[in-house]
């Protein structure tokens, strides 16, 4: 079950494609099937940005069994285009210094394993902007 | 002429300094430091592999090349790191950058020498006109055993090349290899970490092949280490390149902006690569430049490269390789390191 999972959700995780409704316009991210302002059903695939704001944060302290090597990690909701915010982890960042309001930039890396034996799932973490692209 | 359209590099932000490692095993960090000349590496953070730090430094090489990535026809990984033992790296990255699906892939291995590799292979298929442009990406988060000299130096960081025949940023002007069979380096089936042959790792090996390939192409070329502005090496150490460069009659100016190890560490495949790239952040239109890679088992490959007019446009696209390796650092102690490399046993 979980490679079709993740292999399903690829052009998300790891291109930042989102949904814009071909109808009114509206973005959605992750995509959806129905628009939910105008329920129409077809929409255009537009790339999101690898950068954004950080609008609001919160440090996991008791995570899933899964990411239990990673605590106390941060999670942060990050606005990308206007009005369009995606969640995601924000690494190599020492947590005190975490600000909301602050540039951050989205970088590849590894989500989580499954298991010893099973697949690697890919996708986007945020990461400070560091001094040498500011 | 075919040649680099675009490249990149990513180098992670943690860094452990020798002194660190040293103190752990009781091991003497002078020794490391002035001996081999590495004072710190960089080490990858536990979410970053072969398949992260190749998609960030190909995305790199497309931001200098500014290709639709559609037009890349061959997507090829060297490393000796690649995540899966069996699940190629290269269709994660061909999906990740939108090189999918009518792109050729394949994961090249050849110890240090598969980045090159990558690179040779891409580059000759461009000449052919079989490909438009070809991914080549130089990339390892290698590992040392716990308190093996490696431990000091194996680092982990990528450089990706995009190759073409248009809009060409660096010519390459003639390559060549040089290979034999010798044991120095090797990792069997099923082991975590790789084996060494300790001193028979320095003459018979980098060394004979380093030198014969970097004679061999000027030879081809029929140029002399004076013609040449940059000369980078395989570095698995900062020693090694520094006293092949000497000895070939290379001067420190020439030698020291594609040298990475000192502050890097080695970074395998990556190695001569990442150096390259380094050079073309600073290089000015009609530098030649000398690439000569190095692999264990053995092996190594030169590249000739004259840069064009096109450089100075791209250069500031993307983060630069010396920037990377200077700012932004984050040091580990030990533990955190072992944490983060998978060097402690945990319950089931
Ligand atoms: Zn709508």
């Amino acid at each position: 079950m979980f490679p079709a999972k993740i292999w399903r959700e690829f052009p998300q995780r790891y291109r930042l494609e989102a949904a814009k409704c071909k109808k009114c316009g509206k973005t959605f991210f992750p995509p959806r099937l129905v628009c939910n302002s105008c329920f129409h059903r077809e929409f255009e695939s537009i790339k999101l940005p690898w950068e954004g704001t950080l609008v609001t944060y919160t440090i996991i302290r008791t995570p899933p069994s899964s990411f239990s090597d990673q605590a106390p990690y941060a999670v942060g909701i990050i606005e990308v285009v206007p009005g369009l915010k995606i969640t995601c982890q924000i690494v190599d960042v020492d947590l005190d210094k975490l600000a909301s309001g602050q540039k951050l930039f989205l970088e590849f890396r590894l989500i989580q394993k499954d298991g010893k034996q099973g697949v690697l799932c890919y996708g986007y973490k945020a990461v400070p902007v560091a001094d040498y692209n500011s | 002429m075919a040649g680099i359209v675009g490249y990149g590099s990513y180098i992670p932000r943690y860094r452990i300094k020798v002194e660190e490692i040293a103190k752990v095993w009781g091991t003497d960090a002078e020794s490391y430091k002035k001996g081999l000349m590495l004072q710190e590496k960089s080490v990858p953070a536990p979410d970053q592999d072969v398949i992260t730090m190749s998609v960030e430094a190909a995305r790199r090489a497309l931001l200098r090349a500014q290709i639709n990535p559609q037009h890349i026809d061959a997507v090829y990984i060297g490393s000796e790191s690649h995540p899966y033992a069996v699940k190629p790296s290269g269709t994660a990255v061909a999906e990740a950058i939108g090189a999918i699906p009518e792109v050729h892939c394949a994961d090249f291995e050849f110890a240090c020498k598969a980045g090159t590799e990558a690179m040779f292979v891409a580059y000759g298929l461009v000449c052919s006109g079989k490909i438009r442009y070809g991914l080549a990406i130089a990339a390892d988060t290698s590992q040392g055993a716990p308190g093996d000299a490696l431990e000091f130096s194996a680092a982990a960081g990528a450089a990706a090349y995009i190759l073409g025949n248009d809009n060409v940023a660096a010519e390459i002007e003639e390559t060549y290899s040089f290979c034999t069979d010798t044991p120095d380096f090797w990792r069997r089936e099923y082991q975590h970490y790789p084996e060494h042959g300790s001193r028979f790792t320095g003459e018979p090996a980098y060394f004979h092949h380093t030198l014969s390939c970097a004679q061999g192409i000027m030879k081809k070329v029929g140029k002399k280490p004076q013609d040449f502005k940059y000369a980078i090496f395989h570095q698995p150490n900062g020693k090694f390149p520094m006293l092949a460069a000497q000895k070939l009659g290379f001067k420190r100016e020439q030698w020291e902006d594609g040298r990475l190890s000192p502050t890097l560490g080695n970074t395998y495949s990556g190695a001569s690569p990442m150096g390259l790239s380094a050079v073309l952040d600073k290089a000015e239109p009609g530098d030649l430049i000398l690439l000569v890679s190095f692999g264990s088992g053995a092996g190594s490959d030169g590249f000739v490269i004259r840069t064009t007019d096109r450089i100075k446009e791209i250069q500031a696209k993307a983060p630069r390789t010396k920037q990377q390796l200077d700012l932004s650092k984050r040091y580990l102690d030990y533990g955190t390191y072992a944490k983060f490399r998978g060097k402690i046993l945990k319950a089931e």
